[in-house]
């Protein structure tokens, strides 16, 4: 998930001098009593900002997020391996296309939020700007990526916008498929010859942290966490989903006989957590600021994708007017 | 692992479900290539459906082939272990990519012939593939109508979409014609009922692009074309072993590997 828009700034003003105290009022009333917010309900501005920033930018990490996955689909080593990874990365397209429909529900075009895309003003998932060196990627993104991106995006089926709250119902569902055929990925890997076991190690290590920073900063440095929570769009801190998301996931790696790049993990035995060592942020601020190992070959090659298909889509446009010109031409049949 | 011979000398069933498995990988697998290319989010949609219905055919039809070969093979032994001159695939279906009207033109040519032939073999007297044909029969029937949808669009849209329309037809032409040849090995099916006979189905073919092509705006090209052949008996063009080299890159790396 994707949800790394939670933690930029927004303009956090309550009301602006426009907007009616009573329907602020009104309006903070109805969350606070789980009332689902719909499309036609009168919503405070930086409401709908930041629900349309959230929603598109998770849309965004969904179609850049088809990238690093798409680079192993033409080499999946069994075909059944082919067909699921080419299924999963098709429903990251689904989820994209539906997200963009759940924005769309609060007065944006998909066209506005694909532009901002391309320009590079929009944000998504940092973690797509990490590349995919080896077949055990493909497991560790399921595994780590999907894993983190279900424990952000399960709070997000209570969220209080209703389209977006439906929208995430379908998506965790699948999340958790591929959150399933990932870790089979790695167990598969890790059962392997040594040179697959390796392999999955090496996958390991170089996607636990940057999993981790896919939870936004320590909640410290997270300047408008409260108003997102009051207004029910975030649920749990940043620093809460990233501990429950160690606490679930450092047995599992575990089992598989693996072991955590991270020389501090260790189980209180008090409090029942895992402890982690300290994560380094300047690695995540720089990928953020698009010095990423991929972040330009991400964005390009969605350009040129976009670029590449234009001639497509004005045919398409052509053929249908040609089709209703064609139509309002012909006579009408007395037969009807 | 070496690399395995299956096709050569291989007895009509299973020379027969090779190549119908072959065809529907290649062609799957050239779908595949599109992740993230395609130009629109609709499109990357449905361009996967088809490519998973088409690597899912492969999937039943080599499980069968490596039953009839009986050499305890697995489906992924079949896929990932020949070499291109053992595979038996339609050379239509690996022809590259190119931009989207030459992808969507391929998938129309393959499909119109494709859904008559699952029809008829539907009644095999060989139950797996008729069973295999009854589900592929179903599937094939929505990427004959996809690709001709866009067929349609891209014939009669702009300019650019016409030429670049124009330009696949006389690209891809040429390989319509082996879809309809027979051998010895097809002929010893045929007259046993176990496969239909591919020139009977020419009538519907040729009516289905006509069909399309009409409401297209794009003229059927001459009877006559010079047809290419070969790939029914191992003879391919030369992108047919560079996909086969990505493809098959991780089981020949790591010999002997489960994944």
């Amino acid at each position: 998930m994707y949800t790394q828009a939670l933690n930029q700034k927004e303009a956090a003003a309550p009301a602006t001098a426009s907007e009616d105290a009573e329907a602020v009022a009104r309006f903070e009333a109805r969350v606070a009593a789980e009332d689902k917010i719909e499309p036609n309900d009168w919503m405070p501005e930086a409401y709908r900002r930041t629900l349309i920033r959230q929603i598109s930018q998770h849309a965004h990490s969904e179609i850049i997020g088809m990238q690093p996955e798409g680079n192993w689909v033409t080499r999946a080593p069994s075909l059944r391996r082919k067909a699921a990874l080419l299924a999963k990365v098709q429903d990251e397209g689904g989820h994209g296309l539906y997200l963009y429909a759940a924005a769309e529900t609060l007065g944006v075009s998909r066209e506005e939020l694909s532009e901002q895309l391309l320009s590079g003003k929009a944000k998504y998932s940092s973690i797509f700007n990490y590349p995919t060196l080896t077949w055990a990627d493909i497991g560790a993104i399921g595994w780590l990526v999907d894993g983190a991106a279900i424990m952000n995006q399960i709070p997000l089926c209570r969220t209080s916008y209703g389209p977006y709250a439906r929208a995430m119902v379908r998506v965790c569902k699948e999340e958790s498929f591929h959150q399933r055929q990932g870790y089979e990925i790695m167990l598969t890997l890790s059962r392997g010859t040594p040179e697959q076991k390796a392999m999955a190690q090496d996958a390991l290590d170089r996607w636990w942290w940057p999993s981790l920073m896919m939870f936004g900063p320590p909640d410290g440095a997270s300047q408008h966490t409260d108003t997102s929570m009051r207004w029910k769009i975030k649920r749990f801190t940043n620093d809460e989903i990233r501990q429950q998301f160690v606490d679930a996931t450092v047995p599992q790696g575990h089992f598989l006989g693996l072991s955590f790049p991270d020389p501090a993990l260790r189980l209180n035995e008090e409090t029942g957590h895992w402890e982690f060592g300290v994560i380094d942020w300047s690695e995540f601020k720089a990928v953020l600021a698009g010095n990423g190992p991929c972040n330009r070959q991400r964005l390009r090659t969605r350009r040129q994708a976009h670029e590449g298909g234009a001639w497509v889509r004005e045919a398409a446009l052509a053929h249908a007017a040609k089709r209703r010109a064609r139509k309002a031409a012909a006579p009408k049949l007395a037969a009807e | 692992m070496t690399s395995i011979l299956v096709a050569r000398d291989a007895p009509p069933l299973l020379l027969h479900t090779l190549r119908l498995a072959d065809t529907a990988l290649v062609l799957g697998h050239r779908l595949s290539e599109w992740t993230g290319q395609a130009p629109m989010l609709e499109e990357e949609l449905a361009l996967a459906n088809v490519a998973l219905d088409l690597i899912g055919q492969a999937r039943s039809l080599y499980a069968y082939a490596a039953e009839l070969e009986g050499k305890g093979r697995t489906e992924d032994d079949l896929a990932y272990l020949r070499d291109a001159p053992e595979y038996r695939n339609l050379l239509i279906a690996e022809q590259p990519n190119g931009d989207f009207a030459r992808t969507v033109l391929r998938q129309l040519l393959v499909s119109a012939f494709m859904l008559p032939y699952w029809h008829a073999l539907t009644a095999s007297r060989d139950e797996t593939l008729a069973a295999v044909a009854a589900k592929a029969e179903k599937e094939v029937a929505y990427h004959l109508r996809h690709a001709g949808e866009w067929v349609i669009r891209l014939g009669d849209g702009t300019d650019e979409s016409r030429s670049r329309m124009e330009d696949a037809l006389d690209e891809l032409w040429p390989f319509t014609g082996e879809m309809f040849e027979t051998d010895e090995s097809d002929r010893a099916l045929i007259a046993g009922g176990f496969a239909p006979d591919p020139a009977a189905l020419r009538p519907e073919w040729d009516a289905t692009v006509a069909r399309v092509f009409a409401e297209a705006t794009l003229p059927v090209p001459q009877a006559g074309t010079w047809m290419q052949s070969g790939g029914r008996r191992g003879v391919h063009g030369e992108h047919l072993g560079h996909m086969l080299a990505t493809m098959q890159h991780l089981p020949r790396a790591y010999p002997g590997a489960a994944w």
